[in-house]
């Protein structure tokens, strides 16, 4: 690995004293660019980051681009076109680890709405010629056509998260990122539990932690971004949720959001589409 | 005859000032968010003055007393446990050190923290703070944090005398009123213990003296003297708190009904409520279980060692090599109502549930551990039949 980035002609810094930096590249799929946007919003670590690895490929940062391989490749966005299938075997090809970032990425991201839809219906509603359009009729993500080394969940994913991914890879150690729900995360802050409190509907207890629990803190039921914790019990919170006066659409909504396609997430949304919960 | 003082309202803006004074770092119940919390007491504006509370499974609500009373409220969201056994603490740190061959040169983290006066604290909450001292500082090893933190502590305790419909410290002999001395190591249980009392037109706090410190608080406040009567009308106040809890463990048998229960039937019922998100645990002010989790920067330059709070109902929790060992929610509620309620007693000499009912209201499904003991209690056939909750 090490033979490649010292062999690649744009880096400069690498002089014959320095160790050879390990290359990164940032891939993107059918997404916002909201996680890409992250690792650029790291401005206090960006300078770190930049020193710690060769950013040889990041077309949302920089035309310039290095060759491949990659010894560590950032994937943002869901694979939903026939094209997406065959470039993320590329891109696997020529990676070292490989970590995909983000709900599109990690499992689907909104688009996976897609999944209960006509895709050839809104296909020709949206679009003059619809016969120009070549798109697949689900939008799944990366882990369900390629091996991957890592997700790191969330919508977008957590700045300090991603900075821990990037250390822990730097130093081959284990990332520190917890897989248990949003509450533990509002009990160690002290936040007040608002579901409890104010009755506010919140997808806390079935979702895994990572944002610092953002919404709680502020007085609002978690949405879910970063998916389903480690043992989501989602039967009993559509019952919490139907008794804090959610109807069953409204419930199949809050499923059905970023991580719509995330197992867990989508089983509880089916389960009360066809009626509700046990 | 015991040391009995009359505080009048007005006293406890003097009382916290006083603690103030004399570098106390003063903790106590105050309002944030719509909820009853544990935060720091700068005056007695801070307290929640004419505000009370509504629990029940699930569900906590403050409600406008129609009183003036400053302690008519029952468990705050969360105990003193932060205060002494914060939810993060970093152990020590290291740096690598290029003379030294680039080895880590490790600093550890001391807690140098003023000392805490505890101002209303329940008498749950303080057996918990007892429990506590058990567990992480009068056994072979010391926890170096918990000790130094929990140095020089003030207690000024308040006796409950509005529990929520989710209290059970009755039924474990742990309040409403706080025991004169810890049953553990005989030292007295508070400084200074208060009960509030609201009769038509008076208001006022008895105040029995526990220690010379609180005696020296007391003075210092200008306490006039109380009466024998003034200590009974007290009694009878938490007299009164213990006969209108309506929850109860029956806490003589309930050690032997969770050793017999392992395989109990109740277990996969509680699993399918159970949201595995580990407020109960959370919330729990004997709950003590941590993880290590090491961190470094991006350049290897610098490491942490950080001790977290960690819950039995996580899966990680038990993760050993190939897997948690408690795979399923059935395994993890088990394991953490047994702890509780029986082997906790088999490990410290005493229940690890001191019946204060967060558990309850923080569950956000609702999970009642007194009403899941009592079916174990029924279903193993040796529970007493006169536990409270029914199902």
């Amino acid at each position: 690995m090490t033979d490649a980035a010292t062999h690649t002609h744009a880096d400069a810094s690498a002089g014959a004293d320095t160790p050879a930096r390990p290359k990164l590249a940032v891939w993107k799929f059918a997404s916002c660019d909201g996680c890409q946007l992250t690792i650029l919003n790291c401005e206090d670590e960006l300078l770190s980051i930049a020193e710690a690895v060769h950013i040889a490929y990041f077309p949302e940062a920089t035309r310039a681009v290095v060759e491949g391989p990659y010894e560590l490749s950032l994937v943002e966005g869901s694979i939903t076109t026939p094209e997406d299938v065959e470039r993320i075997h590329e891109i696997r090809a020529q990676s070292g680890t490989l970590v995909t970032i983000g709900a599109c990425a990690t499992a689907g991201g909104i688009q996976a709405l897609r999944n209960w839809a006509d895709v050839d219906e809104f296909r020709s509603i949206v679009y003059a010629h619809p016969e120009y359009l070549s798109t697949l009729d689900t939008s799944t993500p990366i882990a369900s056509h390629v091996d991957v080394d890592y997700e790191l969940r969330g919508c977008p994913v957590d700045k300090g998260q991603l900075v821990e991914v990037l250390a822990a890879f730097l130093n081959g150690r284990k990332p520190r990122i917890p897989t248990y729900s949003v509450c533990v995360e509002c009990k160690l802050k002290g936040n007040v539990c608002v579901p409890v409190a104010h009755g506010t509907p919140c997808l806390g207890p079935v979702t895994q932690a990572g944002c610092g629990a953002l919404c709680p803190t502020y007085g609002r039921g978690c949405y879910g971004c970063f998916g389903p914790q480690d043992s989501a019990n989602t039967d009993s919170l559509t019952r919490q949720l139907a008794e804090l006066g959610m109807s069953n659409d409204d419930i199949v909504r809050v499923y059905r959001t970023f991580n719509a396609g995330a197992p867990e997430f989508e089983a509880a949304s089916n389960k009360v589409a066809a009626g509700g919960a046990s | 005859m015991d040391d009995i003082r009359i505080l009048a309202p007005s006293d406890l803006d003097t009382l916290i000032a006083e603690l103030r004074e004399r570098g106390f770092r003063v903790v106590g119940p105050t309002l944030r968010d719509e909820t009853i919390v544990t935060g720091d007491i700068r005056s007695a504006s801070d307290l929640p003055r004419g505000i009370g509370d509504i629990q029940e499974a699930a569900t906590y609500r403050t409600r406008q007393r129609d009183d003036d009373a400053y302690f008519g409220f029952a468990a705050p969201a969360q105990s003193t446990k932060p205060v002494f056994f914060p939810s993060e603490e970093v152990v020590w740190r290291g740096k690598r050190d290029h003379d030294q061959g680039g080895h880590f040169t490790a600093e550890r983290d001391t807690a140098n923290a003023s000392p805490v006066a505890l101002l209303g604290v329940r008498s749950c909450d303080l057996r918990a703070v007892q429990i506590h001292d058990q567990v992480l500082a009068h056994r072979q090893f010391k926890d170096v944090h918990y000790t130094a933190r929990r140095d020089g502590t003030l207690v000024i305790a308040v006796a409950c005398g509005v529990p929520a419909a989710t209290c059970f410290c009755a039924s474990m002999g742990t309040g409403p009123r706080p025991a004169a001395t810890d049953p553990q190591t005989g030292q007295p249980s508070y400084d200074l213990l208060l009960t509030e009392v609201i009769d038509g037109d008076t208001h006022h706090f008895v105040a029995e003296v526990g220690t010379d410190a609180g005696r020296d608080i007391a003075d210092a406040v200008a306490a006039s003297k109380g009466t024998a009567k003034d200590q009974a009308q007290a009694i009878d106040i938490t007299n009164a708190a213990a006969a209108s809890q309506t929850r109860a463990i029956d806490r003589n048998t309930v050690h032997d009904v969770l050793r017999a229960s392992a395989e109990s039937s109740r277990w996969e019922d509680v699993a399918n409520r159970c949201l595995g998100c580990t407020n109960c645990t959370m919330v729990c002010p004997t709950c003590f279980c941590t993880t290590m989790s090491d961190v470094s920067d991006l350049a290897g330059e610098n490491a942490e060692r950080h001790r977290v709070w960690d819950s039995c109902f996580s899966a990680n929790f038990s993760y050993i090599h190939g897997g948690p060992t408690r795979e399923s929610l059935k395994a993890r509620y088990r394991q953490w109502i047994t702890h509780k309620l029986s082997s906790w007693e088999d490990q410290f000499g005493m229940l690890g549930c001191v019946g204060c009912g967060r558990c309850i209201t923080w569950c956000p499904a609702g999970i009642d551990i007194t009403e899941e003991a009592a079916a174990l209690g029924r279903m193993s056939g040796l529970g007493s039949t006169a536990s409270a909750a029914s199902t």
